[in-house]
This record gives structure tokens, C-alpha cells and sequence, in this order.
């Protein structure tokens, strides 16, 4: 009924979530119960890439929150789908127990090895699920909120805002990269062995993770959904067009920008959290401002302020790098460049632009 | 009448201590009959003087129409009442109580100070009718604003103000295709749904055709009366088509007051301006 309603008039999103189901259903069923000469079998290993891309997608629904709707390009999403990810590796550290390398039952490997006598404060209680879970979406969005106050309420907009996004992600990569930080310097947190009890290393744990992130797109495309079709969502489009006058008519600029803004970094947090376990491995490369970049290229070629447009630009983006990163490694960056000036001179609405009608459009609006 | 002519506040019997007074009541104290007091305000950008000892006051009901040749402060007099500019010395009060130096831009949209730009702003990728909708008086805070549904009575409102404003048979359409007059009143249909008890109006008329201009005319003579309205204008056709009283600035001062007639036939006037 809810969920009717939000997706009311939005042709994309139900094209969307309905393919999402088809394809996570599918998958499942291809994995568990095809055999493996089966031409239909899907391998693990596309199941956990898949996974990957659904992770990246939602990465891209919360930069289009931000950058579609509200007009903030925020070219640091990164740091907090990677913060998102780092709470989610400490609890996967702390599940390792004594199979690490030095068997400590206590300490993860590379405290061990920096000779650290005792846990730090801030790892403790991540080997309880719910806490890591709920410091998953704590700290991107404390993050967010503490900058985002800093940042608004002195009214940095534009290309100023996108620099010290940037420059965020920036100083927390040098910093995570540092080994007294107490989060595996250089080499970040990996090694994995398992989640709630189940080995990261079976099939069932990794179709359990892929399903998992499907569910977290959806449910992170119907919040953005709910919030861009509410009247703040008409007052987030305003803002992005003409923000002083949205300022006279008595809203809260800073205050509607603080909180969506907030929204978008715990979603990227999510992401992140989903992300690592499939990967299995969570370092300082992933604050690297050139991910952020990419996660804002995704959403300029799927389609700004659309939010499935940032679903469909994640997904065909990431398989492009897939081929070309295996086929021609080198080229991959000019192709992305390329990609990102043809779309912006050619596709201004991005591929799914191209779908839309005018009329459509039209309807949406009113 | 204002406060400085009573001398300092602390020696009135029938008034509180000052501090004990809220800075900005969300009651409109017009117990004196003005709505607007401007006192003695200076502003200065490098050097240059845009406001220079500037009192006015405006009544409540009144169509005020202010003129005076480039330069002469009337955007920045705008830009202090809405709190856009901070003065560098004088005072502005909001009827007896609200003293509009130290609000937001928020709270003084709130209090009921309602502006209209010189060039029509309306969020271009928005409906009319969202657009009236966004402008509506009310809860304005993040969460009221996720889960706001429109009740009857302020469809009704929205309604009234399409009507009032003529843009009927244009309410869904998006606001970047009405033309250029239809934006200037979407614009001030915009104001009205906030239940202004002040309207500022900057240039209305600027880029209208004849017709429009009449249109335009009559909507803000028929505005007039229920709130102030203050018009800022250069085409004198039109300030003289609906003023009643007009106050000509100069060098970012009064120069003259009066009615149109007056205002014409005063040498100062013809000198600075109209003489031109």
C-alpha cells in the first residue's frame, strides 16, 4: 500500500525493483539448484560480482539523492561508503578470533604484529553484529552531519563544496593509511572468515549477501523515493534551482540540506557495509577520491534526479569496467573520462533520458 | 509613532524591561498604525554610501509605491527589510515589537515579510501549483515538511490564489515555460500564500507588455488594503496608474514624500529624476 504509493507514477522505478526481484530470484535459483554443467548455472563468482554492483548501485541512489535532487555534488561519497565498510570489517576482524595468523583470541593479526598489548577502545564491542550494524549507519552519518553543519550553515555551496568534499575524503584516506590509526594502515582489514557464524567462504553465505544488498537497494531506492515524492523533495528540487529564494519563503535551507544530506551518507554507509564482506577486503584505497568520482560519473550516465537512472548508470558503468579492466587494463580510465564528457555533452539526461517522454516527464511533475 | 521619539525604553511605566520582552513575538504589534518603521540606516560597500540616513514608514494597508534613479538604494533598503543585508548602523522594526536586525531570512519570511525579486524567480522544474504549494504559510521544519499533505482548506487556498493571479488554465504546467508576465504573477501569487501582512514588490512591470502591465496594476491595488504593499518601480506610467502615496529616494535618502501630484510638481524632484 505504502509502497503503491511512493512508486505511483514512477515507471522506471517499477521496471526497476521489478527487474531487481527477477534477477536476485533468478540468480538464487541459477546458483542453488541448476547443476554446475547446467548452461544456465550461474558460478558464485558472478554471484558475489553481482553483489558488488548492487552495492555500487545503491552507492550511486544515495550520490543522486544528494547531487540529483539537491543539487549538492558531493565528490567524497566514498568516505562514507567506506566508513560504512570499515565498521563492517572491524566486526568481520573480530569475528576471526584465534584463526589469525598469530592465533591471538583478543587482538586482530596487525596489532599483533605492531606489538599492541590491548584492544583499542574503539574496537570494542564490535564483535557484537547489532553494534558494528548500527555504527555502520552511525558514523557515515555523523560524519555527514557534523560537515554537512559546518558546511551549509556558512553556505559553501557549488564548486567549493564539491573541492572540501573531496578534500574530506582526501584526509581520511591519509589517515586511515596511517598505522597508529588502529585500523590496519596500508593493508586495511581482510583476511575474513566468517559472518554470524556462517563461513564467507560458502556458497550459501554469498547468495545470502547478494541477496541482502538487492534488499538494501530497494529499500534504499523506496526511502529516496518517499523523500523525493514528499513535499521536501519538491523543496530539495527548489533548492537545487534557486536557493535564496526557497530561503525567503521560509525554509530551512541548511537544515533540509543538512538532513538529506545525512540520509544520503548513511545509505552510501550501508553500501559500504554490504560491499566488504563480498569483496573481502576493506583498505584506505577505497577513501580514494577518484571512487567518488566514478560514483558521480555512474549517476551522470544513468540519468540525474531519477534515482533508478543512478541504479542503471551503476550497473552499466561497472560492467564496462569489468570487461575493459580485463580486456585492455590500461584504457580504462580514458574510457571513463570519455564516457563521462560524451554523456554530458551528448545524453544531458543521461541514458535513461533517452526513454523518457516529454510528456511523461510532464506528468511526473504535476 | 516609534520608540526613539519616547526616548529610551526602560523609562516607559507601561512597558517591560526590554529583555524581558521576546526579540521576535510572533504576534504583529500595529498598535501604533505602522507596520514598518526604517530609522536613521546607514550602509556602506567600500566606501560607497547605498543607504545614507534613511527613515520610512510604512502603514499597514497601504500601497506604497518607492522610485528613484539607479543607484539610488532601493534593492538594498529591500535587501535590510528581508534581513539579505545587514546595515551598518540605524534600526527596522516589523510593526511595534519585531526588530527585523536580528532575524534570519527564515524568521522574517515567517513573521509575514513577503518579497518579490526584480527578476521572476519561480522553481522553473516545479508546477505551478507545487510552486504555490512550497510558498504555502506553515510548518516549515525538515520532518513536517517529509510528511506534509495538503488538507482541503489549503487546496481551497491554492485555488484562490490561481484564480487571483489568472493562471487557471496553466496550473500543472511546469513554471520554466509560462512567459515572462505569467512568472511575475505566479511569483506574486507565490507571496500570497504566505499570508504576508507586508509585501515588497521590486519591479513588477519590468519587460511587460501594455496589457500585462494593466493586469498587474490591478491585482496589487486589489493586494492593498488587507496588507501593505511596497512597489518599487521605474515606469512612471505605472507608479502613476496606482499610487497613492510614493516616496522618491535619492543617494540612498528620502528626497521627497507625497502624492504623485506633489511628488511632479516638487523642484527637487524634477531635478534628480523626473527631469532627466
Amino acid at each position: 500500500m505504502f509502497t503503491r504509493s511512493i512508486l505511483a507514477g514512477d515507471r522506471g522505478g517499477q521496471i526497476m525493483l521489478g527487474l531487481l526481484l527477477a534477477v536476485t530470484i533468478g540468480v538464487t535459483f541459477a546458483n542453488q539448484f541448476l547443476p554446475i554443467d547446467h548452461a544456465l548455472h550461474v558460478p558464485t563468482y558472478t554471484v558475489t560480482l553481482l553483489g558488488k554492483y548492487l552495492c555500487y548501485a545503491l552507492l550511486a541512489v544515495a550520490v543522486d539523492l544528494a547531487w540529483g535532487y539537491l543539487g549538492i555534488l558531493s565528490l567524497g561519497h566514498g568516505a562514507f561508503f567506506a566508513l560504512g565498510g570499515y565498521a563492517m570489517g572491524m566486526y568481520l576482524m573480530r569475528q576471526i578470533g584465534d584463526r589469525g595468523v598469530y592465533g591471538n583470541p583478543e587482538l586482530p593479526d596487525f596489532m599483533v604484529f605492531l606489538n599492541w598489548q590491548e584492544l583499542p577502545w574503539f574496537w570494542q564491542g564490535f564483535d557484537q553484529f547489532w553494534l558494528a550494524m548500527i555504527m555502520v549507519m552511525l558514523i557515515p552519518g555523523l560524519l555527514a552531519f557534523l560537515f554537512g553543519w559546518l558546511a551549509f550553515r556558512s553556505r559553501v555551496t557549488g564548486v567549493y563544496l564539491s573541492i572540501i568534499t573531496q578534500a574530506l575524503t582526501y584526509a581520511l584516506m591519509l589517515a586511515f593509511f596511517r598505522n597508529e590509526m588502529g585500523f590496519g594502515g596500508n593493508n586495511g582489514l581482510t583476511d575474513f572468515k566468517d559472518i554470524l557464524g556462517f563461513s564467507l567462504q560458502s556458497d550459501n553465505t554469498r547468495i545470502g549477501l547478494f541477496i541482502a544488498s538487492a534488499a538494501a537497494l530497494a529499500m534504499g531506492y523506496l526511502v529516496c523515493r518517499a523523500v523525493t515524492q514528499s513535499r521536501l523533495g519538491r523543496v530539495s528540487v527548489a533548492i537545487r534551482d534557486a536557493e535564496t529564494r526557497v530561503r525567503f519563503i521560509g525554509y530551512r535551507v541548511e537544515k533540509v540540506k543538512l538532513w538529506i544530506f545525512t540520509l544520503s551518507a548513511v545509505l552510501a554507509g550501508i553500501a559500504g557495509a554490504l560491499y566488504v564482506p563480498q569483496v573481502g577486503i576493506i583498505n584506505p584505497n577505497e577513501f580514494s577520491p577518484l571512487n567518488s568520482i566514478e560514483a558521480v560519473v555512474w549517476v551522470a550516465v544513468g540519468g540525474r534526479a531519477t534515482l533508478f537512472g543512478a541504479v542503471a548508470g551503476a550497473l552499466m558503468v561497472n560492467y564496462g569496467k569489468s570487461y575493459f579492466t580485463a580486456a585492455m587494463p590500461e584504457a580504462w580510465l580514458f574510457a571513463l573520462g570519455a564516457i563521462f564528457v560524451l554523456v554530458t555533452l551528448f545524453l544531458p539526461r543521461g541514458v535513461v533520458g533517452l526513454f523518457q517522454k516529454k510528456s511523461e516527464k510532464q506528468q511526473e511533475a504535476g | 509613532m516609534s520608540t526613539a521619539t519616547h526616548g529610551p525604553a526602560w523609562f516607559q511605566r507601561d512597558q517591560v524591561f526590554e529583555f524581558l520582552q521576546p526579540e521576535a513575538s510572533s504576534q504583529l504589534d500595529l498598535s501604533h498604525n505602522t507596520i514598518l518603521y526604517l530609522e536613521g540606516l546607514n550602509v556602506s560597500f567600500d566606501g560607497f554610501k547605498a543607504i545614507n540616513d534613511l527613515t520610512l514608514y510604512i502603514e499597514p494597508g497601504e500601497l506604497r509605491c518607492i522610485i528613484g534613479p539607479n543607484g539610488a538604494g532601493k534593492t538594498t533598503m529591500m535587501d535590510i527589510i528581508t534581513g539579505k543585508t545587514q546595515p551598518d548602523s540605524g534600526q527596522a522594526w516589523f510593526g511595534q515589537r519585531l526588530n527585523l536586525l536580528k532575524m534570519s531570512e527564515a524568521e522574517i519570511a515567517e513573521a509575514g515579510i513577503g518579497r518579490k525579486f526584480q527578476k521572476p524567480t519561480v522553481f522553473e522544474q516545479l508546477s505551478v501549483f507545487e510552486n504555490l504549494e512550497l510558498a504555502m504559510a506553515g510548518n516549515k521544519n525538515v520532518w513536517p515538511t517529509f510528511i506534509a499533505r495538503l488538507s482541503g482548506e489549503q487546496l481551497d487556498r491554492i485555488d484562490e490564489v490561481v484564480e487571483m493571479i489568472g493562471l487557471k488554465s496553466e496550473v500543472k504546467r511546469m513554471a520554466g515555460v509560462l512567459s515572462h508576465g505569467q512568472k511575475q504573477w505566479l511569483e506574486i501569487g507565490m507571496l500570497l500564500m504566505q499570508n504576508p501582512q507586508l509585501l515588497l514588490v521590486d519591479e513588477p512591470v519590468a519587460g511587460m507588455t501594455h496589457q500585462e502591465m494593466d493586469r498587474t496594476g490591478e491585482l496589487l491595488t486589489s493586494l492593498a488594503g488587507e496588507r501593505s504593499v511596497v512597489v518599487v518601480e521605474h515606469d512612471m506610467d505605472f507608479v502613476r496608474s496606482i499610487a497613492r502615496t510614493v516616496t522618491v529616494l535619492h543617494q540612498g535618502s528620502v528626497l521627497a514624500e507625497g502624492t504623485m501630484d506633489q511628488i511632479q510638481n516638487d523642484p527637487r524632484v524634477v531635478e534628480v529624476y523626473l527631469g532627466e
